[in-house]
């Protein structure tokens, strides 16, 4: 069981997964195949980022850049699945102790079996789950598992959200996965951006970490928009340079990451 | 907060993105499905342009060739643009225009959705697009020329199987980048709440004449009723009103393709298994990693992974059963129905008639059974003649 720390000083930092500066690269498992995934993994930790999102495949992912789209493809064609994803997870594990959380739909999950899927992680050491099609007044479906397992269920703010951002915070744990609505080239250098007003609202409700997912995929990016929260999260540039260099990627993800997480952390 | 489900099945499992305006939308149907003006405007709309109520009509002749139950057709193919859809997107794009949107978007598979949303879009004066599979503009091009001449665009989608489900994935990420001023208008008894609760009670019109219809010529309750079902619209509007009559049996016709021993159908009950997708909990086809299974059917209306959870809810309950139906039996019934009645039906339609043909000789001569006949089938003339080897030109 999760122990119910919330109230102390101790638990507050168990409760926030990633702290300031952090760096989150995506990939999708499979893409081009497993061992590649396993080998970004730790060519990620060596390279100095926080936190993997790892990506489980699906059919229909509805609320992805056609980027990730194309990826879910690449892995499904491979054959990878939940089962084979944990046994690559439990590979990996010899090799690296970085944080992963898994960003996943929920079919795939709930045809696992919720109980199963949430005590693999544990064994695995999956800290939380991003389910895209899982909003908050749905959470119910895998709290119970998710809990008793210890694994973070992150929450998505929009900034459709709006009066919805208070309750969402507020239930939230692990950190605060925020997409803001305009590109991050466009919104560069705009300095009374709606980033700033919504990671206010978020730190008012609650003393939890935010990261930004929206396109991130220069240097000077990352270490601007790093400064506006938390940490940043890298997902369709790591993913492009995985559709371009497939087996050879890790090499290429690993010097990529580097140069990322060195701009983030020259602030 | 309205209650979303039907007993496990439905419920809004969306990205955050939508469910703000979801909760828009189930705020705004709320209070117009009981607003007096909302529905004398759309009673307008249906009796005075769409042709409504349509007609039961005794099918005598197949009656008689059959020897058992007396069949009646409801015909909803009677209906402007020639669907029963037309009941859905008038009451949808009249709530869109409550709500101050000034612009619809919608999926469509065989067509029909599409041409009913872009003839609602024309005549309420709203901006439309239609997103379509490649494949499926393909199949059915005559419609895809329809519904520019009606002045919708028409947005061919590219990803996945390039059919009905890639349709919606596309609408559903397009409405998520847009909806201030757009409203979805989605065409089936399906995804998140309140979408299976507003197409069905736009749809409950079928069942609400029916059953008047059939007191008024039989002086009695129909001993069953028979509709087909991809998402399951025409199905729920002709079953709602019958659910709390425990004695008239209510029968689901899916597509079962070249077989449910293939993998080429698309009979959810039949084959499928409870899983969430397409913001509902349901029955889907899908492996056994969870991932939705490519379908088929002859008919693009019927060719959906899915099913209403309202139906999963019938299913699972044992109120209304579900059989499926081959290509082979419903191109039969769709030239039977054309040569014994006089009448057209859409391929989807003719999925029902199928059934209908096989049950009527089991039951008593005394005994009633309505068919929905949700469509006519002008769309299918020619890919009918090329399933019989004859090409001719559309």
């Amino acid at each position: 069981m999760l122990p119910q720390l919330q109230n102390t000083e101790e638990g507050l930092l168990m409760n926030n997964i990633i702290s300031k500066n952090s760096l989150i690269g995506f990939i999708m498992a499979g893409d081009p195949d497993l061992e590649t995934t396993k080998k970004c993994i730790i060519a990620m930790d060596d390279a100095g980022a926080d936190m993997v999102e790892l990506g489980i495949p699906f059919s229909d992912p509805i609320a992805e850049s056609k980027v990730i789209q194309s990826a879910n493809i690449r892995a499904l064609k491979s054959g990878t699945h939940l089962t084979n994803i944990f046994l690559m997870l439990e590979q990996a594990r010899k090799s690296t102790d970085i944080p992963i959380i898994c960003h996943s739909y929920i079919n795939p999950i709930f045809n696992y079996g919720y109980e199963p899927f949430f005590e693999m992680c544990k064994k695995v050491k999956v800290t939380g789950v991003v389910v895209p099609d899982l909003p908050y007044e749905e959470k119910s479906e895998i709290k119970e598992y998710a809990d008793k397992y210890g694994v973070h269920i992150i929450s998505f703010v929009v900034p459709a959200s709006k009066e919805r951002i208070q309750k969402i915070s507020q239930n939230a744990s692990g950190f605060i996965y925020f997409v803001p609505s305009i590109s991050s080239t466009a919104m560069m250098g705009d300095s009374s951006s709606e980033i700033d007003k919504i990671v206010e609202i978020i730190k008012e409700v609650k003393d939890i970490p935010v990261a930004l997912g929206f396109g991130i995929n220069t240097a000077s990016q990352a270490e601007y928009f790093s400064k506006k929260a938390d940490g940043v999260i890298i997902g369709n540039a790591i993913v492009k340079i995985i559709e371009k260099y497939s087996k050879t990627s890790p090499e290429y993800v690993y010097n990529y990451v580097k140069e990322m997480k060195n701009a983030i952390i020259q602030i | 907060m309205t209650d979303t489900r039907f007993g496990i099945f439905g419920g809004q499992y969306i990205p955050e993105v939508l469910m703000g305006e979801i909760k828009k939308i189930e705020a705004a149907y709320e209070n117009y499905k009981n607003d007096e003006k909302f529905n004398a405007e759309l009673n307008t709309l249906l009796n005075k342009y769409a042709g409504r109520p349509s007609l039961l009509y005794f099918a005598k002749n197949m009656t008689e060739d059959l020897g058992g139950a007396k069949i009646y057709l409801k015909r909803e193919d009677l209906n402007h643009t020639g669907s029963h859809k037309i009941n859905n997107v008038l009451g949808q794009a009249l709530l869109a225009k409550y709500m101050g949107k000034t612009r619809v978007i919608a999926e469509t598979g065989a067509g029909q959705h599409g041409v009913a949303t872009a003839t609602a879009a024309a005549l309420l004066g709203l901006e439309c697009e239609i997103f379509m599979g490649l494949e499926d503009t393909v199949r059915q091009s005559l419609n895809v020329y329809r519904m520019e001449l009606l002045g919708a665009k028409v947005h061919a989608v590219t990803f996945g199987t390039q059919t009905l489900k890639d349709a919606v994935n596309e609408a559903m990420s397009e409405w998520a980048s847009r909806s201030h001023d757009t409203l979805y208008v989605l065409g089936s008894v399906m995804g998140p709440h309140p979408f299976p609760a507003i197409v069905r009670d736009f749809q409950s019109v079928i069942s609400k004449e029916a059953r008047s219809q059939i007191l008024e010529a039989e002086g009695k309750l129909p001993d069953a009723v028979v509709a087909c079902v991809g998402g399951g619209s025409n199905a729920m509007g002709i079953f709602y009103n019958f659910i709390n009559d425990k004695n008239v049996k209510l029968i689901g016709c899916e597509a079962a393709g070249l077989g449910v021993d293939t993998d080429k159908h698309a009979a959810t009950v039949t084959k499928g298994r409870i899983g969430i997708f397409h913001g509902m909990k349901s029955i889907f086809c899908q492996d056994e990693y969870g991932q939705i299974s490519p379908v088929y059917s002859i008919s693009a209306g019927l060719d959906y992974p899915g099913i209403g959870p309202e139906h999963a809810y019938l299913h699972e309950t044992g109120r209304a059963d579900y059989v499926p139906v081959t290509d082979d039996e419903a191109v039969e019934a769709f030239e039977y129905l054309s040569r014994i009645e006089g009448i057209i039906p859409a391929i989807e339609s003719a999925h029902a008639v199928a059934y209908a043909k096989k049950l009527a000789p089991k039951m008593k001569k005394d005994e009633i059974m309505i068919v929905c006949l949700s469509g006519r089938g002008d769309k299918d003339v020619a890919a009918i003649a090329k399933y019989r080897g004859r090409i001719i030109n559309e």
